[in-house]
């Protein structure tokens, strides 16, 4: 049994992928380890999606999708511009309901609870699916600490006393502590652009979510702010369901253990041609369309 | 085109130079531009002659009895007290009434309404802003003063909420439209509810803009005489605390002593001038200091 296997358990382990296309030096030991993980049977995020559809009024936006994401590992959709991978990650945690006319036909299951069950309500949802923007969005009236207490105070679940921990384990989690301990009063938005995603991500992890959606979550940084968050969410990777949604393929490669492909099909609604692990896709993927996109041949 | 008839061209340095039109145009350019900069001084310089004009007069007039003194109850002297109090009464109770009714609004509209029902609430706003404020002052008069056959400081607050209700408004709902939709989404994927966010991240954000809507809203409430006239009608009583009476307010005083035959109550008058006119001028200029530092708000 391997590192990969005793952590996941058993009966659920996917094939860790034998060689990644773009290896980094493994990740450091995580010293803060996240208590729910380090708990036997912490193995829940699995989401399993089945016939959707998302619609924008009249237009259907994404169209029959099924696909399971693995928990505790990183997928990574790709594909053009305008296939639906933002709109489908924002059924995950419900986000698309924000726009006026969104709905959904299928079903979305996080550990075999349809989220769009009655009962389930979407303020608690979004606690356990947390998400990370395109363009980093701090709260430009906190500072770096309210920022990242901002998901337990709004929620109102905090005790003062936890409120210092919590906000230091999140934010060595995102691995910002070291360059922020000493100006933790200062605004969030005095950081850099890199820094402030890091913010970010440390205040969705704030709330101990199960899942966290990455919606192209480095397109708007530069190279080397882009490899700390690739580092980092190779560091979150076996603690967090983690779906990201890029652009950039070689990203898609180096971040994810499973990659789905999606394009735009017939009146333009986007749909998913083949997911599989990421190796796979990027070295032979079955689909003939997968392979002339990651080839470059469109899109 | 045959030969015999191509004209000759004249040379290029003559066509780049010998026009008359060219030099014409240069002068009705200078000249119009020197009238629309004169224009555009015109414009600014009744500010200054206001300033400068009421500086004038009213600065030899304005002393500490002037706001500490209550008018004689016969004959001339004392001074503007119970303008004073009268408009530090009747300016915050308006205030009290407007900021809460305007920024809710404005969070109705900008937040939750539909995109017909917020444009018609906004074009009712834009219309009561340009609405006379004398129709305000009579309008409240005929609900708030008839039924009680008594003018009252209450009745005043009331109209001059109603001058200040569309001013907040309208500058809540701009300032929160400034409000990035990124803000929003990143409050609510961290499962915040609505109402949290609205208030903790969406208010809290634009609440520069808010405290410009309601200075400006103040200073424009502190400086009406119209919409007084038919509720507070004002009082040479100093009356603290009892708004079923009359009541004074700075305007108020200005406007009835500058028209008594009495040289030292005129001077009152210029005095209470400059005194509002500072005060006004205090806020509005503070506010927009604010509002150049800023990018929101």
């Amino acid at each position: 049994m391997n590192l990969e296997t005793a952590v996941r358990g058993p009966d659920e382990a996917i094939e860790a992928p034998p060689e990644r296309p773009v290896t980094y030096a493994p990740p450091a030991p995580v010293p803060t380890v996240r208590p729910a993980a380090a708990t036997a049977g912490a193995t829940g995020g699995e989401i399993v999606i089945e016939n959707l559809d998302v619609y924008y009024g009249a237009f259907r936006a994404v169209h029959g999708v099924n696909l399971t994401i693995p928990p505790r590992a990183v997928t990574a959709i790709i594909g053009p511009s305008g296939c639906g991978k933002s709109t489908f990650l924002r059924t995950m945690n419900r986000m698309h309901e924000l726009t006026p006319g969104a709905r959904v036909e299928g079903s979305v299951a996080l550990d075999g609870i349809d989220i769009y069950r009655s009962d389930v309500d979407p303020v608690q949802l979004r606690r356990v699916v947390g998400m990370v923007f395109q363009r980093p969005n701090p709260f430009p009236t906190m500072s770096i600490y309210d920022n990242v207490a901002s998901g337990l105070r709004l929620t109102g679940r905090h005790r003062r006393s936890e409120l210092d921990e919590i906000v230091e384990r999140s934010l060595r989690r995102s691995a910002l502590w070291d360059e922020v301990k000493d100006k933790l009063k200062q605004p969030g938005t005095s950081l850099s652009g890199g820094q402030q995603q890091r913010l970010c991500i440390a205040r969705a992890l704030s709330v101990d979510p199960e899942v966290i959606l990455m919606d192209e979550p480095a397109s708007a940084l530069d190279p080397i702010a882009t490899l700390r968050v690739e580092e980092l969410i190779a560091e979150l990777r076996r603690q967090y369901t983690i779906v990201i949604v890029t652009h950039n393929m070689q990203q898609a490669s180096r971040v994810s253990d499973r990659t789905a492909f999606f394009t735009m099909g017939e009146e333009r609604a986007g749909y998913l041609v083949e997911a599989d692990d990421t190796v796979k896709i990027f070295t032979n993927p079955r689909e003939q369309l997968t392979e002339d996109y990651i080839s470059g041949r469109f899109g | 085109m045959t030969a015999g008839t191509v004209a000759v061209q004249p040379s290029i340095a003559a066509r780049l130079t010998g026009s008359r039109v060219g030099r014409r145009r240069t002068v009705v350019d200078r000249s119009m531009r020197t009238v629309a900069m004169l224009a555009a001084f015109l414009c600014a310089a009744p500010l200054a002659a206001v300033l400068f004009y009421v500086a004038a007069n009213g600065i030899g007039a304005l002393n500490l009895d002037l706001i500490t003194k209550a008018p004689r109850a016969l004959g001339i002297g004392g001074g503007a007290a119970n303008a004073v109090v009268g408009t530090l009464q009747m300016v915050p109770l308006a205030a009290a009434i407007a900021v809460p009714l305007g920024v809710l609004g404005a969070v109705y509209i900008a937040e939750f309404a539909g995109r017909r029902s917020a444009r018609i609430i906004r074009f009712c706003a834009d219309v009561l802003v340009g609405v006379p404020s004398i129709l305000i002052g009579i309008f409240v008069f005929t609900f708030l003063v008839l039924p009680f056959k008594q003018f009252n400081g209450f009745a005043g607050a009331v109209a001059l909420a109603v001058i200040m209700t569309p001013v907040v408004m309208r500058t809540t709902e701009e300032s929160l439209h400034l409000v990035p939709n990124a803000l929003r989404e990143a409050s609510l994927a961290l499962g915040v509810p609505v109402w949290r966010t609205v208030l903790s991240v969406v208010l809290r954000t634009g609440l520069p803009g808010i405290l410009t809507g309601t200075m400006l809203g103040v200073a424009r409430a502190m400086g009406e005489t119209a919409p007084l006239l038919f509720t507070a009608l004002g009082s040479r009583v100093v009356n603290v605390g009892d708004f079923g009476r009359p009541m004074d307010s700075l305007p108020l005083f200005i406007y009835v002593n500058a028209r008594q035959p009495v040289d030292a109550l005129n001077q009152q008058a210029w005095g209470a001038a400059f005194l509002l006119l500072l005060v006004v001028l205090i806020i509005n200029v503070a506010v927009r200091a604010r509002s150049w530092g800023r990018r929101i708000g």
